[in-house]
């Protein structure tokens, strides 16, 4: 048994707002209780909507921000602030929009050796630009695009440049972070097959982040559902899909449009919207809007229990 | 007769390089009770047709058409008065971003009063008792306290439906949304489809509904009208072309949806849409298009009978869906 790439254990970021002259600060529990581990080659996709701190985790694994509670491990070494710098090429990003995330006023070789320039400064200048123009064949971009500016390539081209980019430091885990909800339909398709490729080809670890549940059903090998700042249904994308446990995960993939729509199927109406993460319910974060809730619910937090597939509910589906 | 009915309209904009044609010859037909989707992806043209018809583009757009009437009113011939006497009362629009196409420094009362004032001339006491009632039909809780409520307090799916009463207000025949969930959590979009179905059913309005979500399409729409680089490529009700597609274009987007994915690589589309300056000389699809041979490189295609999906196409795709994938 290998070590897995990353392993987080209660993983926690709480942040302190507001807080004037006369109020007191309010927390915001951004995320808690978030464990789970990949192996390289692996992708966990993590799902949810809005707010549910699916963001905050990515900030967390790419060691942006320190967690405020749980322990990170990420390729056997403890990701505590002081070793972050030598863990840094370990872990890189790919952004939602391609738009924002490339410097208009560089050229696409500039972006590409960046990384190298800061984290390897005993590379010499030919090499990078070497390494540079191996990256953008494997990414599918042409050689005469190392001395463009991103405002020349599309939208499914910058993904590709943003891809490379994070590649460049030879990372064994990539957080995507909405990769593809940026592109259309067509292109899409085209930044998924390069994602896989290269998964395959470099041995990978994939944390995809995405809200998009055709997309994740697609990729994902596990599948982590989460629900203001928690999990709340963790298992293997086929137990997720087929035969979801938690009443939330049951909901979002009924609410999810399908171009085959079945006309038997009752879609799961969801009443209300998500609570503010100011003011999350006592017990199940999930009660004010569940159908099946019960005065245990509104009480007591369910926690996730059921490994290999779990959920966080005391009356889960299917049983 | 239609209640809307556009034939052959072209919207050019001027730019530092040149004229550019962001709308090319489209026919849109609508019927009282229709729900219409407009498919297509970012540059098809989609909102600039139905912005054209509500004339919201700016000046350095040149639009022509041959035929543009709502209802029998001729709206080519209107001035910009009589317009706007017809946009926002009988035709009127959502948009794709609830947060920003609301006024941040008023209310959600007073703007969805303000188009009772100006098109239906109710009195103060008449148009608060309406606006609460819209407000009920949209589904928004507590309606007397939103109604004070500035933008910013509400949430996505609140402002959307604020968006949404202001649209009805003056009971619409006609409902352009567009991409009205795009911006919307799933709960959330399911809930606003739901309820845009559920008004269009109750009041019997037209509905037209851009977007580029086939999964929306295939759940709300009656006829989809699927667009490519400017030009309306095929329309077909709604189960036909998803079980028949005949332009190589819509069935190579379908055959790229994951969901419909039979293997780990997903089949795609090479190349992107074409721009302004490498707009191809026949068809514009077939620098990408499977199917392509000379005549498609440099004769523009003729339009297909109904029977195949009046298809813009030399050759349309006349087997089934999952045929055509192979």
């Amino acid at each position: 048994m290998t070590v897995p790439v990353v392993v987080a254990d209660h993983l926690a970021r709480h942040y302190e707002v507001g807080g004037g002259l006369f109020s007191k600060p309010a927390t915001v529990k951004a995320l808690s209780e978030a464990s789970f581990s990949i192996a390289a080659g692996k992708t966990l996709a993590v799902v949810g909507e809005s707010g549910c701190g699916k963001s905050t985790l990515a900030r967390l694994v790419t060691l942006i921000e320190e967690p405020t509670g749980g322990a990170l491990t990420l390729d056997g070494k403890a990701a505590t602030p002081e070793n972050w710098r030598g863990l840094r090429s370990t872990v890189q990003i790919v952004f939602q929009d391609p738009y924002g995330s490339l410097n208009l006023r560089h050229r696409i070789g500039t972006i590409l050796e960046e990384p190298l320039k800061i984290n390897r400064p005993d590379m010499s200048a030919k090499d990078r630009s070497e390494k540079a123009r191996e990256m953008m064949r494997l990414v599918g971009l042409r050689p005469e695009h190392y001395d463009r500016f991103p405002h020349m390539f599309s939208g499914g081209q910058r993904q590709r440049i943003a891809v490379a980019r994070a590649l460049m430091l030879e990372p064994k885990l990539l957080v995507l972070d909405e990769p593809v909800s940026a592109l259309d339909l067509s292109i899409q398709s085209q930044v998924l097959n390069l994602l896989l490729d290269l998964q395959e080809r470099m041995d990978l670890a994939y944390l995809f982040i995405s809200h998009d549940l055709s997309v994740v059903r697609h990729v994902a090998d596990e599948v982590m559902v989460m629900y203001l700042g928690r999990p709340v249904e963790f298992g293997t994308k086929e137990d997720v899909f087929a035969t979801p446990r938690h009443p939330y995960t049951k909901a979002l993939l009924s609410a999810t449009p399908s171009t085959e729509p079945d006309p038997a199927r009752q879609r799961i109406k969801l009443q209300g919207e998500l609570p503010s993460p100011l003011a999350i319910p006592a017990g199940c974060p999930f009660a004010p809007r569940c159908w099946k809730a019960q005065d245990r619910c509104r009480q007591d937090r369910p926690e996730l229990t059921g490994a290999p597939h779990a959920a966080a509910c005391f009356f889960p589906e299917g049983l | 007769m239609a209640l809307l009915s556009i034939r052959n309209l072209s919207v050019e904009f001027s730019t530092a390089g040149g004229p550019f044609r962001a709308v090319d010859g489209v026919d849109v037909t609508v019927d009282t009770g229709d729900i219409l989707a407009i498919v297509g992806e970012s540059g098809s043209g989609k909102s600039v047709s139905m912005m054209a018809l509500m004339g919201l583009l700016p000046w350095t757009a040149r639009i022509t058409a041959d035929e543009m009437s709502f209802d029998g009113t001729d709206l080519r011939r209107l001035t910009a008065r009589q317009r706007r006497q017809v946009i926002g009362r009988d035709i009127s629009m959502i948009f794709q971003e609830p947060m920003t196409s609301l006024n941040p420094c008023f209310t959600a009362g007073f703007q969805i009063k303000e188009t009772l004032r100006q098109h239906l001339k109710l009195d103060r006491r008449a148009r608060h008792a309406r606006a609460i009632e819209l407000m009920e039909m949209v589904g928004i809780p507590d309606p007397e306290r939103r109604l004070n409520a500035f933008p910013h307090q509400l949430s996505g799916g609140m402002s959307q439906r604020v968006m949404i009463a202001m649209a009805l207000a003056c009971q619409p025949r006609l409902l352009i949304a567009d991409e009205p969930t795009t911006a919307l959590d799933v709960t959330i979009q399911a809930q606003i489809l739901d309820l845009l179905q559920g008004l269009q059913q109750r009041t019997g309005m037209a509905l037209i509904l851009i977007t580029h979500d086939m999964g929306v399409v295939a759940e709300t729409a009656q006829r989809v009208q699927v667009q490519y680089a400017g030009q309306k490529v095929e329309e077909q009700p709604v189960r036909a072309l998803f079980e028949t597609p005949h332009h190589p274009y819509t069935a190579a987007l379908l055959a790229a949806l994951p969901e419909r994915a039979t293997e780990r690589r997903l089949p795609t589309i090479p190349g992107v849409v074409p721009g302004q300056f490498d707009r191809p000389e026949g068809c514009l699809f077939s620098p990408r298009c499977r199917f392509a041979d000379d005549t498609c490189r440099h004769s523009p295609p003729p339009v297909q009978p109904p029977a195949l999906g009046i298809a813009r196409c030399h050759y349309p795709l006349d087997t089934a869906a999952t045929e055509a994938a192979r």
